[in-house]
């Protein structure tokens, strides 16, 4: 793919990830977002996040089953993102549900468990944000850089768990992030182990295409 | 020279200005595509940032007494001097898993639920045990309107003006026994009306129960309307409970048994969660939720969040009820 085509790729996926945010701006100012807007954006603002770690953690195997080597380009943008909008999740969380007050905040983050998964998932991908420009992946060094880098892991577990631990009884939206992470994770998993038994596995590395030039 | 036929003239060739106008012009339309789409998506999965559901225009309840008419003195705690929650708040915002466990899809999920032919069957420990028909049942006693707070365990709250009468009236007509401690009461199980009945997120129907000095309180009222109009379905219609002091998920809703029993009956939410959701429920500051805190709440309309009110400001009326008990033990 050319870099002109990967370029406008990008762009589709910066103007689509402000789409949501947009919206959500323009019912706020509106008064639309409902009887409860500050739920409203906390909830919606924490259901981004998840989204795009999902989208993040599914760059590589998408990468690698289907081929499509240009994906790649896109993971710093969704990972970005997640970041992005889980800052927003927290200042609403600070500003609307905390009322700006910095003790109130801070005792809610000790004393209630699910903050500290959704807490934890925040502060780790503060590193990541920092590390993502191409001269810290310089700087680092590939080695390192993905082994730091998989700390989106940690945040992706730990934003699932965070939203199911407050769900009052219907669960079944955070078992849908649940399985998708298990599969994200599975399929980790079985590359793996994969290219551990290469002699074993010829066959199915057969059927998977090699990687294409860009 | 060779002649190639297929050779493209100079001057056939598209101008590299027009190619890459082009080229922008269709890239421009893909990125407006996308958008609109994405747009699409975030609407379907977040229809209340279009509308807040249908409006509901129930009938309106006549000769409602006004709480300065029916309140014996200033400590009834029959209304509150707090500004009244929206119609369109208190219709678009509910739980009432029988429909929806989101709060604002039940709105358009009841909108079409019928209460024609409703009867409540009053039974167990009384005297004279009854299957009402829905209009005998709002004779027993001229409706009144409460101005009651109403606090969710999930943490925020409305004030809402109800239309019912205190439960004990009913009580009184049906004569309990006196070997009778408690009230269980039952929502009607029907999942081809209730369509949240059909996945089995709780355990249906849903139950929920008062000890007998709970029931004849005065402020423990049947509320068969809002506003001075007929219940909507989403917020309990035709007939619910509402106990103040009491976090909302003891309101039962669209009742359609009523019996009197010996022993505690089982309800729902603490038999789902026995250490999230207690028997009694009262709304108190100083006992958290496992996950969550009590001490505050939200109120809807309001910014910003405000200090729970022990039993939710009802201490005075009916904190002599729960005297000597351990309200962490029986939280």
């Amino acid at each position: 793919m050319k870099e002109d085509d990967i370029r406008f790729i990008k762009l589709l996926v910066l103007v689509n990830g402000l789409v949501p945010l947009a919206l959500l701006a323009w019912d706020q100012s509106h008064h639309r977002l409902g009887a409860n807007p500050q739920n409203f954006l906390i909830l919606t603002t924490g259901m981004m996040t998840l989204i795009f770690l999902m989208l993040t953690m599914a760059v590589t195997p998408v990468r690698k089953v289907f081929g499509l080597n240009w994906v790649i380009h896109l993971r710093r943008m969704f990972g970005l993102y997640a970041f992005f909008y889980g800052c927003l999740h927290f200042l609403s969380f600070y500003s609307l549900d905390r009322a700006f007050s910095l003790s109130s905040t801070l005792h809610e983050i000790v004393a209630r468990k699910y903050i500290w998964f959704g807490i934890t998932a925040l502060l780790v991908m503060v590193p990541l944000a920092v590390t993502s420009t191409n001269a810290m992946i310089k700087r680092l060094g590939g080695k390192r850089w993905r082994a730091l880098h998989r700390l989106a892991y940690v945040a992706a577990v730990g934003g699932v768990i965070h939203y199911h631990m407050q769900v009052k009884a219907d669960v079944r939206l955070p078992l849908v992030f649940a399985a998708v992470l298990s599969v994200l994770f599975g399929y980790r998993l079985l590359d793996t182990w994969r290219q551990r038994k290469p002699a074993l596995l010829a066959w199915t590395l057969s059927r998977s295409e090699p990687p294409r030039k860009d | 020279m060779l002649k190639d036929e297929n050779k493209i003239l100079a001057r056939e060739v598209t101008p590299p200005s027009v190619y890459f106008n082009r080229r922008n012009f269709i890239r421009a339309g893909i990125l407006a595509a996308s958008a609109v789409a994405t747009g699409v998506v975030y609407r379907k999965l977040n229809p209340v940032g279009t509308n807040s559901g249908p409006s509901v225009q129930t009938a309106k309840i006549e000769g409602v007494q006004k709480p300065a008419a029916t309140a014996t003195n200033d400590n009834s705690g029959f209304t509150v001097n707090e500004p009244e929650t929206p119609f369109e708040d208190i219709t678009h915002y509910n739980n009432f898993y029988e429909f929806s466990t989101d709060k604002e899809e039940v709105a358009t999920a009841a909108a079409n639920f019928k209460t024609t032919g409703w009867t409540v069957s009053v039974e167990g420990l009384v005297n004279k045990p009854k299957v009402f028909a829905l209009d005998d049942l709002l004779k027993i006693a001229p409706p009144e309107e409460r101005i009651y707070r109403m606090r969710c365990v999930e943490a925020w709250s409305m004030v809402i003006p109800w239309v019912g009468f205190s439960f004990s009236k009913l009580l009184n007509v049906v004569e309990p026994l006196s070997s009778a401690k408690y009230v269980a009461f039952q929502t009607l199980l029907d999942p081809a009306r209730m369509p949240g009945q059909r996945s089995n997120v709780l355990d249906w129907p849903y139950a929920e129960g008062l000890r007998m000095d709970e029931a004849m309180h005065p402020l423990t009222i049947l509320a068969s309307g809002i506003y001075g109009r007929a219940l909507p379905p989403q917020d309990g219609a035709p007939i619910r409970m509402i106990i103040p002091w009491k976090y909302g998920f003891k309101g039962i809703k669209s009742i359609v048994k009523i019996k009197l029993l010996e022993t505690q009956p089982r309800t729902t939410w603490s038999a789902y969660a026995p250490k999230e959701y207690g028997f009694y429920a009262n709304v108190n500051p100083h006992v958290d939720h496992p996950r969550w805190s009590q001490a505050t709440e939200q109120r809807i309309g309001e910014p910003g969040r405000r200090p729970t009110l022990m039993f939710n400001g009802y201490e005075a009326q009916v904190g002599h009820l729960y005297a000597g008990m351990d309200l962490r033990k029986n939280f």
